[in-house]
């Protein structure tokens, strides 16, 4: 997966576990949680998809890594680098 | 009772297989519309249900839908609807006051089911079972997600009480503002039963599962047909109130709780037990201090299984028999069987006839089993009479729970 994949495939997930946020203008650095309402279930559940649909283990110690798009993208990056792209939701 | 504060119903929230509000129940009630249907579920395969159809994002947002449970959704409608109908704001109210009661037969199983499920994908490798599990489960949530939803901070939990339940929650809240502990009660029960396969199975394997080609015609109590339970979701939520509290604010009233009773048979884990509900049913009329002859309308439990009606139609008899005025209904004939919301919506159904002096009939009665006859058993078409001043709602459940609530017109 390149960089601008992993970003859809977070935004992805993220859609699917906050159905009511507006994702369009999601910035890469800033936090999440400032941007969108996310509260610390929803980073479980990032966690557990990222787990389902990518059979990537994000160890506790690395959850901080999930702050941002861009932090994100740099964590999971050596992860999904041989993965390919699957979207849970529709893409807009 | 003389010396505890009256409790009056001024708002009726709920969610059946045939009506999102008690206008459209009612109606459907007094019309014959049945809301079961054709239903499929993981295991068990093609069954018959009653399916609700609110719409939870009317109350909730998406991502409470996704994170909550069934239950939760049901809950949350139903406490939404009853505040609306009872023209309570919550804006400016002691939030700390209010208390909310739901009666549940059973919670969890849902979930349960849904994460074993899903674990199976995986090999059971349970790193894939969710942390939304434990919250799900907890007997609560249906109570809880309601508090999460309106931001009340006052008492809120389940009763268990197996099919008895709907009633329990309406009891509950009542002692509860007699007490003083609260000013505001929802209570009632809700149901999301029809998606674990478990209870479809369960029944089935006990013979007691209804089965019919026409799903409208699978509840059918009383009837010689009838062959088992039709398993539904649904909830009911009241408002209660002290009556003072509700003419100072110029509440409508439904009506006041005037005496209820709840009982054990002490003799069978599923069988219903006759001595038990006539102790039931003469312990609330006690509490109530009437007699038989001045109860208008008796809701039944009956849930349309062979022997379940014979049994209650016996305790019905030995305690109704002489009374004239007494007319008789019930409500699974037309929803099924909507477990912990049953008691708390088959009263909810009746509550109208205050007003419009109708008792809605039992349907699917083609023909009726001689061992279920009783007087003034209203069967297929509603019945007007002169007029009902007094309901009596009667709930039993597996371990041999029994419970009843008397209802009467506040003039």
């Amino acid at each position: 997966m390149t960089d601008e994949e992993i970003v859809l495939a977070i935004k992805d997930i993220i859609a699917t576990i906050a159905p009511d946020e507006e994702l369009e203008g999601l910035t890469l650095e800033e936090r999440l949680r400032d941007q969108i309402d996310l509260d610390s279930m929803d980073f479980l559940d990032i966690v557990m998809e990222l787990r389902k649909l990518y059979g990537v283990q994000v160890p506790e110690e690395d959850y901080k890594e999930l702050a941002s798009l861009q932090s994100t993208v740099e964590y999971l990056r050596p992860h999904l680098a041989e993965k390919t792209l699957h979207c849970a939701a529709p893409q807009a | 009772m003389t010396d505890l504060p009256r409790i009056v119903i001024t708002g009726v929230g709920l969610t059946s297989p045939n009506g999102d509000s008690l206008g459209e129940f009612r109606s459907n009630l007094l019309a014959g519309v049945s809301g079961v249907e054709p239903y499929e579920i993981r295991h068990f395969g093609p069954t018959v249900a009653g399916i609700c159809h609110f719409d939870p994002l009317r109350h909730q947002k998406r991502k409470e839908v996704r994170r909550g449970t069934r239950a939760g959704s049901v809950a949350v409608w139903c406490a939404n609807e009853a505040l609306a109908d009872a023209g309570i704001e919550l804006e400016g109210r002691d939030r700390s006051r209010i208390g909310i009661y739901t009666g549940t037969t059973e919670h969890g199983n849902v979930e349960t089911e849904n994460e074993i499920h899903s674990v199976s994908e995986y090999d059971f490798d349970l790193r894939y079972w969710s942390h939304h599990h434990n919250p799900r489960t907890v007997s609560n949530n249906p109570a809880g997600e309601v508090t999460l939803n309106l931001g009340i901070t006052g008492p809120a939990y389940a009763l268990g009480g197996a099919c008895a339940a709907g009633n329990l929650g309406l009891i509950h809240g009542a002692e509860q503002l007699q007490l003083g502990r609260i000013d505001l009660a929802l209570a009632g029960g809700v149901s999301e039963s029809i998606h674990t396969f478990g209870i479809f199975a369960s029944f089935h394997a006990q013979g007691a599962l209804a089965t019919h080609a026409d799903p409208t015609q699978a509840s059918r109590p009383f009837d010689k047909g009838r062959n088992g339970i039709v398993v539904s979701e649904g909830g009911c939520l009241y408002t209660l109130e002290r009556l003072e509290d509700a003419q100072a604010r110029g509440a409508r009233i439904y009506g006041e709780l005037l005496g209820y009773y709840v009982n054990s048979d002490a003799a069978d884990f599923v069988l219903p037990n006759a001595a038990g509900q006539n102790a039931c049913m003469r312990g609330a009329l006690e509490h109530a201090g009437i007699g038989p002859e001045d109860v208008d309308i008796l809701s039944t439990h009956a849930t349309s299984t062979p022997s379940g009606d014979v049994v209650e139609c016996g305790a019905v008899r030995e305690v109704f028999g002489d009374s004239t005025a007494t007319h008789v209904n019930n409500t699974k004939s037309f929803i099924g069987h909507c477990m912990g919301a049953a008691g708390a919506l088959e009263l909810a159904g009746n509550l109208p006839s205050f007003d419009d002096a109708t008792v809605h009939p039992t349907i699917n009665v083609d023909e009726l089993d001689p061992d279920c006859e009783l007087r003034n058993l209203v069967l297929n078409e509603p019945r007007k009479i002169e007029r009902v001043d007094t309901i009596m709602n009667m709930s039993f459940g597996m371990l041999g729970i029994n419970s009843a609530v008397i209802v009467r017109r506040v003039p």
